[in-house]
């Protein structure tokens, strides 16, 4: 929680000076009781209405001096908590993409989302209504409390039993409702949990005849949601009347006691006025501050949540610049690689040990599960290895910098990501200068010219968040298009091909042969048939490097190989042994 | 439309019409009694005119009045909280609950059209939209509106020049609270957009970060998000500071129409129209009386989006619903399993034809196996074969009844279905496969997890068939939840299959398991399978091949390679070594 507070540089001075004039105003808001007696207890009594008009004139100028402070403290109080959102967004925006992989895993994308869109909101509003209203109510409290101590000691002491007794009952209500909030909250995500399920599987459930079953389910705990929000309803629906009692009580005791006093001619009755006055404005500043406990416990809740993101340091340290790559190393190198994921038991990848030269091709196969997207993930440095090395011209990826070595990748994803834009800002994604020419050349390698050309607007046409104006396939050549364009070293393409239909498959392989000579191509995939033209072919079977060759080799050599092929019909002719 | 809204709103709300006349009954009791607190201090101040003039007998007396009236006002307004509650809380559930049936009952088409992200929100977003609109309108509204009549009308009697005053300043804070919000309205357009900017920002590069970072996009993407940072920065700050100028902007209105009662009330006293305990009690209003004004134009916004909340749910509410079936729709006990497709008109949408004149007649126990690339509209015939959009011309039938003389849940129940993109429910394991049929026993549940080869892994898992799903199946890999769906087929036994290979996403032996798995379930059964396995296709008795949503050849293997069409040339792309 601390480390939120650096978020308040260059907005001290508003945080310092607007409770500063809240509670300026505050003060001149307290005095008015006291005038207002003065107003009774002189000029009714003295008939004086010269006195009454100079103090309701007098009253007024409280008010508008009050007013200017006020306007001035809400002014700061936006700056302050602006300013503070502003920095903590943009710093935590840089946090989150500083993270590991493993960091960011663990952390989950949409909790880091909901971290930086809606707690940071709710860490700002907090701010402000801390600057605007939290000093007030307390102040507001604790002055009414002097001031009747000013008007008459005794009778001020029925506010030191009454005002701490409101405020037990703030604390016992509101520290028995909060816990249920979490419960609402939980149930709430549960309808939306079933609502989504229900919409997914609606193929399912009408296949099985199942809706009724689903209505009940769904009808029972929209139920219990309903009653156990009006069970909480039952609970703080005592604050309002509870409170009211306990100050009315004390109204009642301070006119009582006030008529004995008077009698005695100890106190006057303007200044019995005064105090009822003061008792009411307690009551009403304390309900301003239950109701503030709410946005609070939020704020304080969200806040915890975007300081644990503050706290994670970067597991992953880079070079402050990179080492040199070494001539005639091969383009990579795995020497023994083994990698655990965090918290697993057993090792995704064991004993890998392979190498490939500038200008080949290597495809990786195996189930999934079998470790395949592990190796590239080392490869690009996504993670460090547990064990051996990773080198890619010779140096190990932990001695590049981030930058340099992220230079050298062109990797075509699993799932088609597209951002939305156009597709030229897609594909310039990482290489901000392409030409057209560039683009366009990137395009028919990746067998994606024809659809981009028959698109109105061309480079220029829209894609929309995700690229849901395209279909799989069509995202897919982008991708891959996106990464020929920044004309890497090395290619990687992590079952890239997997929305393409089997033609596409073919041409895209002939087009990355003839056109990318220098280029070192990694090609993961499930089908024999993609893989088996490269080079080099790395077979992994749960984790474990089964075989290292070239197809003819692995048919010999390898049975698992052997196995994939037969069963993708690949290798039917006397392949039995 | 506003007002058709409000009376469909109540026509939920009067299945609680008790509760809403206890509301009502509470809303009115306290109000009154809270009026006439002040009314007694008043005069129970009065009883204390000075040294040795005080009657306290008249004080007790007015005492026991307030604290009567205190508790009075107490136990009403929490009768009024209360019952408010219960009702809010019931229709908004009671709206969300039909909302849901319909989305049941609506033809597919309806559920593919519309994001299920939008649907979702509506059922809790707005529902909850729903519930608190109906909650402050209950709770502030009415007494709002009975304690400004009520404080009026007191002040009043006691004293009309006062009372005037105050009528008079007060809607200056009212005025003043209207133009703030209307000037405001603008910058929090602009702060929402900002807003509605940041989150989809963030979404879309923070999902994608490891392309941003895999593509060196940071510093680019980091400029793109401080652009947007200040943006919101710039337009927080005007509409956050404009809106809450309106609170000390009432406040000062307040203290004006404070002063300026004290200072004509003090005036009147010393003329002697008034007492000093009528002049508190008139304190006490002045502040009273302005409080509901400030809420009352909060509740209004509050009911406006809680209005257009309603209006989102009562949409789906009106949704279309599937024709039900025909009274003597028929549900027979046996199944052959013959399927008969004649001349059958399909599209989604009237301007795009999509499968024309479309004939097949598969006999029982025959495979189809329905080839093609990648959204070629396989899925269109799994719809219509399960009836779950009806066709547009011609006729499909099962054993020579035509589909929609069979009653929808018969018709699906003669089909097994494994979908590529299978669906769990988060529930138990057993649950999940008693899916479809939730009375079986135990026995009969591990006996179609060991025909699915899925008793294996299940009995590995925590808690074996009593391990509870996660959401989306999160625990369980893709080939395991195959596995379940296809335990889940077992047990129902249909006569008819529709099955869908898996491409990828299976590690190998799970794949070999589930391909065992449909063998075992495929034999004797007519089947149409989404092929992409050789051995699959070679086999079928039928090959349907898609492109583009068309049927563009259907026969044999061999009849088709033989025709060197389509059919031919993927199947040379794809298998052939080149």
């Amino acid at each position: 929680m601390k480390a939120l507070f650096r978020y308040f540089d260059g907005y001290r001075r508003q945080l310092v000076l607007g409770p500063v004039f809240k509670l300026t105003e505050a003060v001149l808001e307290l005095f008015v009781p006291l005038l207002m007696a003065d107003i009774i207890d002189v000029g009714v009594k003295n008939g004086d209405a010269g006195y009454v008009v100079r103090h309701g004139l007098f009253m007024l100028g409280l008010g508008a001096v009050g007013l200017a402070c006020a306007l001035t403290c809400q002014y700061f109080a936006a700056v302050c908590a602006q300013g503070f959102g502003r920095s903590l967004r943009r710093d935590l925006f840089r946090r989150v993409f500083g993270l590991s992989q493993a960091q960011f895993g663990a952390a989950g994308a949409d909790s880091l989302i909901t971290r930086l869109t809606s707690d940071a909101n709710q860490v700002q509003t907090g701010v402000n209504m801390f600057i605007r209203l939290a000093i007030r109510a307390p102040f507001l409290t604790i002055g009414s409390v002097v001031m009747a101590f000013t008007i008459n000691a005794k009778i001020a002491l029925i506010f030191l039993a009454s005002t701490p007794l409101i405020v037990l009952v703030l604390y016992l209500v509101m520290s028995r409702s909060l816990p249920y909030y979490t419960d609402i909250q939980r149930g709430q995500d549960a309808i939306a949990r079933l609502a989504g399920e229900n919409l997914e599987g609606a193929r399912v459930i009408r296949a099985f005849s199942r809706q009724d079953a689903e209505i009940s389910q769904f009808g029972e705990t929209g139920d219990a949601l309903s009653e156990l929000t009006i069970r909480v309803g039952r609970l703080s629906a005592l604050l309002n009347p509870i409170t009211s009692v306990i100050a009315n009580l004390a109204i009642v005791g301070i006119v009582w006691w006030g008529a004995h006093l008077a009698q005695a001619g100890g106190i006057a009755q303007g200044q019995v006025i005064a105090m009822v006055n003061y008792m009411t404005q307690t009551l009403l500043a304390l309900i301003v501050l239950a109701n503030l406990i709410v946005t609070f416990t939020k704020a304080i809740a969200s806040a915890k949540r975007v300081s644990e993101i503050l706290a994670l340091e970067n597991a992953m340290p880079e070079p402050e610049r990179s080492a040199p790559a070494q001539e005639n190393a091969p383009r990579i190198a795995f020497d023994g690689v083994r990698f655990v994921y965090p918290d697993a038991g057993d090792a995704a990848v064991e004993d890998i040990t392979f190498s490939l030269e500038p200008g080949q091709t290597l495809g990786v196969i195996g189930g999934t599960g079998c470790g395949k997207s592990t190796l590239v993930r080392l490869l690009t440095r996504e993670y460090d290895v547990t064990g051996g090395a990773v080198r890619v011209d010779g140096v190990d990826v932990r001695a590049y910098t981030a930058h340099d070595l992220r230079a050298k990748f062109g990797v075509v994803p699993q799932a088609a990501r597209l951002f939305s834009g156009t597709v030229r800002s897609n594909l310039t994604l990482g290489a901000p200068d392409a030409s057209d020419e560039t683009l366009w050349d990137a395009l028919e390698t990746a067998q994606g010219a024809d659809f981009v050309r028959s698109k109105p607007g061309g480079l220029d046409m829209p894609v929309e968040e995700g690229g849901k104006n395209l279909s799989g396939g069509q995202k897919q050549r982008l991708t891959i298009a996106r990464a020929l364009a920044k004309r890497p070293e090395i290619l990687v393409l992590d079952d890239s091909a997997s929305a393409l239909d089997y033609a596409t498959d073919a041409a895209l392989r002939r087009a990355l042969r003839a056109r990318t000579a220098r280029m070192a191509v990694v090609m993961i995939s499930q089908r024999a048939s993609t893989i088996k033209n490269a080079d080099r072919i790395l077979v992994l079977d749960d984790g474990r490097q089964c075989g290292f060759g070239t197809h003819d080799e692995l048919l010999q050599s390898c049975g698992v190989y052997r196995e994939i092929c037969r069963s993708q019909g690949l290798a039917k002719e006397g392949t039995g042994a | 439309m506003k007002n058709e809204t409000i009376r469909r709103l109540l026509g939920y709300v009067r299945p609680y019409r008790a509760s809403l006349a206890a509301a009502c009954a509470g809303a009115l009791a306290s109000v009154l009694f809270t009026l006439l607190g002040p009314v007694f201090i008043g005069r129970a101040i009065d009883c204390i005119v000075g040294p040795g003039q005080v009657d306290f007998s008249g004080v007790l007396c007015y005492l026991a009045l307030i604290a009567a009236c205190v508790l009075l006002a107490a136990v009403s307004q929490w009768v009024m909280s209360v019952s408010t509650r219960k009702i809010s809380s019931r229709a908004s559930n009671d709206m969300r609950g039909e909302a849901f049936r319909v989305l049941n009952r609506t033809p597919l088409k309806f559920i593919d059209g519309h994001s299920h992200g939008d649907l979702i929100s509506r059922m809790v977003n707005d529902a909850e939209l729903v519930a608190e609109g109906l909650l402050q309108g209950l709770t502030q509204l009415l007494p709002g509106v009975v304690t400004i009549l009520g404080t009026l009308c007191v002040m009043a009697v006691l004293n009309p020049a006062i009372a005037l005053v105050v009528v008079l300043v007060t809607p200056v804070s009212i005025l003043f609270a209207g133009f703030v919000a209307k000037r405001t309205a603008g910058f929090f357009k602009a702060q929402s957009a900002a807003q509605g900017r940041l989150s989809g920002f963030v979404n879309e590069m923070v999902s994608g970060q490891s392309v941003v970072k895999a593509f060196n996009y940071t510093d680019r993407c980091f400029s793109d998000f401080d652009a947007i940072c200040d943006e919101l920065y710039d337009t927080g700050l005007k509409s956050v500071f404009y809106s809450s100028v309106t609170n000390p902007g009432t406040r000062f209105v307040n203290a004006v129409v404070y002063a300026a009662v004290g200072v004509i009330g003090a005036l009147s006293a010393i003329g002697g129209a008034l007492t000093v305990g009528q002049l508190s009690c008139f304190l006490t209003y002045a502040n009273q009386y302005t409080k509901p004004f400030n809420e009352v134009t909060g509740v209004l916004t509050q009911l406006q989006t809680a209005l257009a909340s309603a209006e989102r749910l009562f949409a789906v509410i009106d949704a279309e619903t599937e024709r039900s079936d025909a009274p003597n729709a028929l549900a027979p006990d046996a199944c052959a399993g013959r399927v008969t497709v004649r001349h059958v008109d399909f599209s989604y949408v009237p301007e795009v034809p999509l499968i024309e004149d479309f004939n097949l007649d598969v006999k029982p126990g025959q495979r189809v196996a329905i080839v093609g690339p990648t959204g070629c509209g396989k899925t269109t015939l799994i719809n219509l074969l399960m009836r779950f959009y009806e066709v547009n011309a011609g006729e499909i039938a099962v054993d020579g009844n035509a589909l929609p003389k069979l009653r929808r849940s018969a018709l699906r129940g003669m089909y097994g279905m494994v979908l590529q993109e299978t669906w769990l429910k988060c529930a138990t394991v057993r649950e999940n496969i008693a899916y479809g049929r939730p009375d079986a026993t135990d026995e009969e549940i591990r006996a179609a997890a060991k025909a699915a080869y899925a008793h294996g892994f299940i009995k590995r898992l925590p808690q074996g068939y009593d391990t509870v799903i996660a959401p989306g199946g999160g625990n369980l890999s893709a080939g395991q939840k195959q596995l379940l769906c296809i335990a889940r087929i077992m047990l129902c036994q249909p006569q008819m299959l529709i099955l869908d290979e898996a491409t990828s996403s299976i590690d190998t032996r799970t794949e070999m398991l589930v391909q065992q798995a449909f063998e075992r379930l495929m034999q004797g059964r007519t089947s149409f399978v989404v092929a992409h396995r050789l051995s699959t296709i070679e086999t079928a008795d039928r090959i349907l091949v898609m492109d583009a949503g068309h049927i563009i050849e259907q026969g044999t293997h061999a009849e088709l390679l033989a025709k060197r069409g389509f059919y031919a040339n993927l199947y040379e792309s794809q298998f052939a070594v080149e």
